[in-house]
C-alpha cells in the first residue's frame, strides 16, 4: 500500500516540479520587456564603450600633429609577445645635436594580448587605449599599424610651473 | 633478454571494441578535449581522455617572461577564473619579496575573486543545463553573468581576460562606481536565484539525471586530487580559502560548502550554494572596503626574486591552483609550474563514468566543470 | 462559385462537379488527386517553414532574446533564406555508406508525415479523405517515420547515427502504445474512429470539457507521449545534440537534412492537429450550452481559424516543454513509459469506459 501511495505522490511531486519550471519560462515568455539582446550594427550610435575599454593601443596626437613618444623603446621591452616594434631615427634638435626620435612605432594588433604593460610602463604616457573595437579585416597585414602619424613630431615638454 | 626485463604491455583497448570518439569537436566537451569512449550498446566500458589539443606551452613561455609579463599568460589557462589565476602568481611574488600589499588591494582582490567565482559558476550552470538538454538555462545563466562582466569591463576594460593584477597590487584603481554596481549586482542576482532553483535544481528530470550518477567517494577524491567544488561534493574539505587563507580571507566570515553524497547532484549543489556564499562574502567585503590606501604597494620597476623556491596556492572556481616558482635570482623565473585543478579533475572521469551510459558521461563531465585550456596549459 | 469561409463543402463539391462535367470520371478523380497533392505539398512546405520560424521566435522570447530579425520584417523570411541555403549546400557523400538506403531515408520520413495530413479535417468540409477509421490511419501512418529514422541511422555508417537511430526505435515502439491508448479515450467517448464524426460530436462542447477529469488526463498523457513520439522536447534522445552531436541525421547535409528537419516540424503540427481535433473540438467553435448569443458570436469566427488557433495553442505547449526541461536518459524514458504512462493510460481507459457506461459525462 505504501508503495502505491509513494507511486502517486512521486507522480504528483514530479508534475509539480515540472510545472514550477514551466512557470519560469512562461513568465519570461509573457514579459518581452526582459529581452536583453543588443542589436549590434543598429545600435552603433548609442553603443558606448566604458572609458577604460581596451580596444587597441593608440598614440594620441594633438592638434599640431604632435605626440609624446620619444622613442625610448621601453614599451617594446615590456611587451610580452613582441607586438610593438620601435624604429628610431636621428634628428637634429634646436642646438643642432643629433638626438634619437621615433620614426615608426609599429603595433601589431593581431598579436596584442591587451595586457596593458606597454601603456603602464611608458614613461611619457605617450600611448593609451583606444575605444575602437571593430577590428575585423580581410587582410592580416592591415592589423599592423603605425601609431605615430606621418609627419608628426615630438611635443615639447610643457614647463611645469 | 633476461627474465626481469621482459616488456609488459598494458592493453588499453581491444581490437574489436566499439569506440566512439567524442571530441575534439563535440558539443559537450566544452573545448578541444577528446574522449575515446568504448561502448557496449549505450554502456560505457572505459574512456580514454586525450589532451594536448590546446597546449600552448605556457610554462615554458613563462621562463622567458618577467614576473609582470607572466600574469597575462595565466589569464589564458583557466580563462573563467582569470583574476584568481593572476592573483596566485602575484601572491607568490609578493610573498617572495616580502611585500606588504595595502589592505584595500586585498579587499578589491577578494571582491573580484568572488565576482569571478560567481561568473564562473554561472557559466557552468548554463553549460551544465545545456549538456543535459535544457537549452534555456544557457541563456539565463549568460544573461546574469553579463552583469558581472559589465562590472569588470567598467573597471578593467576587458571582460574575460583582465590581467588586472600585478605583483604588488593592481594595475590601476577600480572605477568609482565599482562599489555601487557590485551591490546592485548582488541584489539583482539574489532575485534571480529562485528561477535557477525552479528551472533546474528542483526539476524531477534533472534529479533523475544527476542523483546517484558518477558517485565519487571521499577517498577517491583525495586519491585523484580532485579539489574545488567537485571535491567538496564528496566531502573532501579542500577550500584553500579556509585551509590556508590568503589575502583578506581570514577576516571574512563564510561557510565552506560540503556535501557528502559525491554524486553529480552533490557537485551541483556545492556550486549553487557557493554562489550564495560568494554573495554573502561580497556583501561583507564591499561594505568594509577602505576608501583610502591606494591600489598598489611600492615596487621596484624590475622585479627580481631572491634565489629559492616559492609555492602559492589559491582557490579558483574549479579547485586548487598551485604556482610553483623556482628563481635563480634573475628577473625571469627559472621555472614555473602550475598545478592546475582541471588536470586532476579530468582523470577521475574514467573511473566515474565506467558502467554508466553516454548520457551519464555527459552529465558527469559537465558536473566536473572542466576548462580545457587549463588542462593543457 | 463564391468562397464560403464557413464551410468549404460548396467549394470542394463545385470543383468536383465541374471536373466531372469536363472529363471522364476516372480522369476527374486523377485530376483531383493531382490537385490535392499540389495543394498539400505547397501547404506542407509553407507550414513547415513557418513552424521553424515560429519555434525560433518562441524560444527566443522565452530565452530573453529577439530571435530572427534580419531577413524581412521581424525576420519572417529567415527560414526561406535558410531553405535556399540548404538547397544550395553540397550533398556530402559518405564513404562506405549504403548509398541507396542513405538517400531513401529522408523520403520515407517525409512521406510518412505527409500521408498523415490527408486525414486531418482542417475546416468544415476541408478534408482530403474521411476514413471511417481515421484515427487508426493517422496513428499507423505517422509511426512509419521511424522506419526512415532507423534506415538513416543504419545506412550512414556512423556510430553516432546508429546509436541515435536505435534510441529512436526503442522510443517509438514503446510510446506508440500510450499514444494509441490516450486517443482511445476519445474513441470511447464519441463511439467512432471517424475524424469527422468525432468533430461533429463536439458541437455542443469539446471533449476535454465534456469528459472532464479523465479526458483531461488523457489529454495530458497524449501531449507527453506525442512529444516523445515526434522526438522532441525533453525526449529528443534520437538527436541529443550534447551526446550524439546530431543523432541519426549527423551525416546528412543539404536538402536531405532539410527533409528531416521539415518532417520533424510537420510531425509536430500533425500531433497538435490531432490533439486539437480530438480533445479541443477540431474546427468546432467554442460553444457553451444555453448561451445562444455567445455561441452565435463564436460562430462568426470561421472554422479554419478555430482549427489553426487550437493547433497552434497545442504547438506552443509542446514548444514550451522543449525549452524548459532537461533531456531524459534513454532508460529513464523507457521507465517513464512502462512504469508511469502506460499504467496511467490503462487505468484511465478503464475509468473512461466506466464513465461512458454510466453516462457520467456531460452530454
Ligand atoms: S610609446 Fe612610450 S615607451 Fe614606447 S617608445 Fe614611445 S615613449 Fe617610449
Ligand atoms: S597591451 Fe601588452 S601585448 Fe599589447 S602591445 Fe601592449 S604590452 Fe604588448
Amino acid at each position: 500500500m505504501n508503495s502505491t501511495i509513494k507511486y502517486f505522490t512521486d507522480i504528483f511531486k514530479g508534475v509539480l516540479s515540472l510545472w514550477a519550471g514551466m512557470r519560469v519560462t512562461g513568465k519570461y515568455f509573457i514579459s518581452p520587456g526582459e529581452i536583453v539582446t543588443e542589436q549590434y550594427p543598429e545600435n552603433r550610435a548609442t553603443l558606448k564603450m566604458t572609458g577604460r575599454f581596451k580596444g587597441e593601443v593608440i598614440m594620441p596626437h594633438d592638434e599640431n600633429n604632435q605626440h609624446k613618444c620619444t622613442g625610448c623603446g621601453i614599451c617594446e621591452l615590456n611587451c610580452p609577445n613582441g607586438s610593438i616594434e620601435i624604429i628610431t631615427k636621428k634628428v637634429p634638435n634646436e642646438e643642432g645635436k643629433m638626438i634619437r626620435a621615433i620614426d615608426k612605432h609599429i603595433y601589431h594588433l593581431s598579436m596584442c594580448t591587451f595586457c596593458e604593460l606597454c601603456i603602464k610602463t611608458c614613461p611619457f604616457d605617450a600611448i593609451t587605449w583606444g575605444q575602437d573595437f571593430e577590428h575585423a579585416v580581410f587582410d592580416r597585414a592591415k592589423l599592423t599599424k603605425v601609431l605615430n602619424k606621418p609627419g608628426s613630431s615630438l611635443k615639447k615638454k610643457e614647463v611645469k610651473s | 633478454m633476461s627474465e626481469e626485463t621482459v616488456e609488459k604491455k598494458i592493453i588499453l583497448k581491444e581490437e574489436d571494441d566499439y569506440i566512439v570518439n567524442m571530441g575534439p569537436q563535440h558539443p559537450s566537451t566544452h573545448g578541444v578535449l577528446r574522449l575515446e569512449v568504448c561502448l557496449s550498446g549505450e554502456t560505457v566500458n572505459y574512456m580514454i581522455p586525450h589532451i594536448g589539443y590546446i597546449h600552448r606551452g605556457i610554462e615554458k613561455m613563462a621562463e622567458s617572461d618577467t614576473y609582470k609579463q607572466v600574469i597575462h599568460l595565466t589569464d589564458r589557462m583557466d580563462y573563467l577564473s582569470s583574476h584568481i589565476n593572476n592573483e596566485a602568481v602575484c601572491l607568490a611574488v609578493e610573498e617572495a619579496l616580502g611585500v606588504e600589499v595595502p589592505e584595500r588591494v586585498q579587499y578589491i582582490r577578494a571582491i573580484l575573486d568572488e565576482l569571478t567565482r560567481i561568473a564562473s559558476h554561472n557559466l557552468w550552470w548554463s553549460a551544465f543545463g545545456m549538456d543535459l538538454g535544457a537549452l534555456t538555462t544557457f541563456f539565463y545563466g549568460m544573461r546574469d553573468r553579463e552583469k558581472i562582466l559589465s562590472i569588470f569591463e567598467e573597471s578593467f576594460g576587458s571582460r574575460l581576460l583582465h590581467s588586472f593584477n600585478t605583483p604588488g597590487g593592481l594595475l590601476h584603481d577600480v572605477h568609482p562606481d565599482f562599489r555601487k554596481h557590485t551591490l546592485e549586482y548582488v541584489k539583482y542576482f539574489r532575485k534571480k536565484l529562485p528561477d535557477y532553483k525552479n528551472l533546474l535544481t528542483d526539476n524531477v528530470i534533472f534529479h533523475n539525471r544527476t542523483i546517484g550518477i558518477g558517485v565519487m567517494d571521499k577517498k577517491m577524491a583525495i586519491n585523484y586530487g580532485v579539489t574545488g567544488p567537485s571535491g567538496r561534493g564528496s566531502g573532501f574539505s579542500c577550500d584553500i580559502r579556509k585551509a590556508a587563507p590568503y589575502g583578506i580571507y581570514d577576516k571574512v566570515k563564510f561557510k565552506e560548502i560540503l556535501y557528502h553524497e559525491g554524486d553529480s547532484f552533490a557537485r551541483y549543489k556545492v556550486r549553487m550554494d557557493e554562489m550564495v556564499e560568494s554573495l554573502n562574502i561580497l556583501e561583507q567585503l564591499v561594505d568594509n572596503m577602505p576608501e583610502e590606501g591606494g591600489f598598489t604597494a611600492k615596487m621596484k620597476p624590475v622585479i627580481k626574486l631572491p634565489e629559492g623556491e616559492y609555492y602559492q596556492r589559491v582557490e579558483t572556481a574549479r579547485g586548487e591552483l598551485g604556482v610553483y616558482i623556482v628563481s635563480k635570482g634573475a628577473k625571469y623565473p627559472y621555472r614555473i609550474k602550475f598545478r592546475s585543478p582541471n588536470f586532476s579533475n579530468l582523470f577521475v572521469l574514467n573511473t566515474l563514468s565506467k558502467g554508466g551510459i553516454i548520457a551519464d558521461l555527459v552529465a558527469i563531465c559537465g558536473s566536473l566543470d572542466l576548462v580545457i585550456p587549463d588542462i593543457d596549459r | 462559385m463564391i468562397l464560403d469561409i464557413y464551410s468549404f463543402s460548396t467549394l470542394t463539391s463545385s470543383i468536383d462537379n465541374s471536373l466531372h462535367n469536363m472529363m471522364s470520371p476516372w480522369m476527374a478523380t486523377l485530376t483531383e488527386f493531382v490537385l490535392v497533392g499540389i495543394v498539400f505539398l505547397l501547404f506542407y512546405a509553407l507550414l513547415g517553414l513557418f513552424l521553424v520560424y515560429l519555434e525560433r521566435k518562441v524560444c527566443a522570447v522565452i530565452q530573453n532574446r529577439i530571435g530572427p530579425n534580419r531577413v524581412g520584417r521581424w525576420g519572417i523570411f529567415q527560414t526561406f533564406a535558410d531553405f535556399i541555403k540548404l538547397l544550395m549546400k553540397e550533398l556530402i557523400t559518405i564513404k562506405h555508406a549504403d548509398k541507396f538506403l542513405f538517400n531513401l531515408a529522408p523520403f520515407i520520413v517525409i512521406i510518412a508525415s505527409f500521408m498523415a495530413m490527408a486525414a486531418l479535417p482542417f475546416a468544415k468540409g476541408l478534408q482530403a479523405i474521411d476514413f471511417n477509421i481515421g484515427i487508426f490511419y493517422v496513428i499507423a501512418v505517422s509511426s512509419l517515420g521511424v522506419v526512415g529514422i532507423l534506415i538513416a541511422g543504419w545506412s550512414s555508417n556512423s556510430k553516432y547515427s546508429l546509436i541515435g537511430a536505435m534510441r529512436s526505435g526503442a522510443q517509438i515502439i514503446s510510446y506508440e502504445l500510450s499514444v494509441g491508448l490516450s486517443l482511445l479515450a476519445i474513441v470511447i467517448f464519441s463511439g467512432s474512429m471517424q475524424l469527422s464524426t468525432i468533430v461533429e460530436s463536439q458541437a455542443d462542447g469539446w471533449w476535454i470539457f465534456k469528459g472532464h477529469i479523465p479526458a483531461f488526463i488523457a489529454f495530458v498523457l497524449y501531449l507527453i507521449t506525442a512529444t516523445a513520439e515526434i522526438n522532441r522536447g525533453p525526449f529528443d534522445l534520437a538527436e541529443a545534440e550534447s551526446e550524439l552531436t546530431a543523432g541519426f541525421h549527423t551525416e546528412y547535409s543539404g536538402i536531405k537534412f532539410a527533409f528531416f528537419f521539415l518532417a520533424e516540424y510537420m510531425n509536430m503540427f500533425i500531433v497538435s492537429a490531432i490533439a486539437a481535433t480530438l480533445f479541443l473540438g477540431g474546427w468546432m467553435p467554442f460553444h457553451i450550452g444555453g448561451w445562444e448569443g455567445f455561441n452565435q458570436i463564436m460562430d462568426y469566427i470561421p472554422s479554419i481559424l478555430w482549427f489553426f488557433g487550437k493547433t497552434f495553442v497545442v504547438i506552443y505547449i509542446i514548444m514550451w516543454f522543449k525549452w524548459t526541461f532537461p533531456r531524459l536518459r534513454i532508460d529513464q524514458m523507457l521507465n517513464l513509459e512502462w512504469k508511469y504512462l502506460l499504467p496511467l493510460n490503462l487505468m484511465n481507459t478503464v475509468i473512461i469506459s466506466f464513465v461512458v457506461l454510466m453516462g457520467l459525462y456531460f452530454k
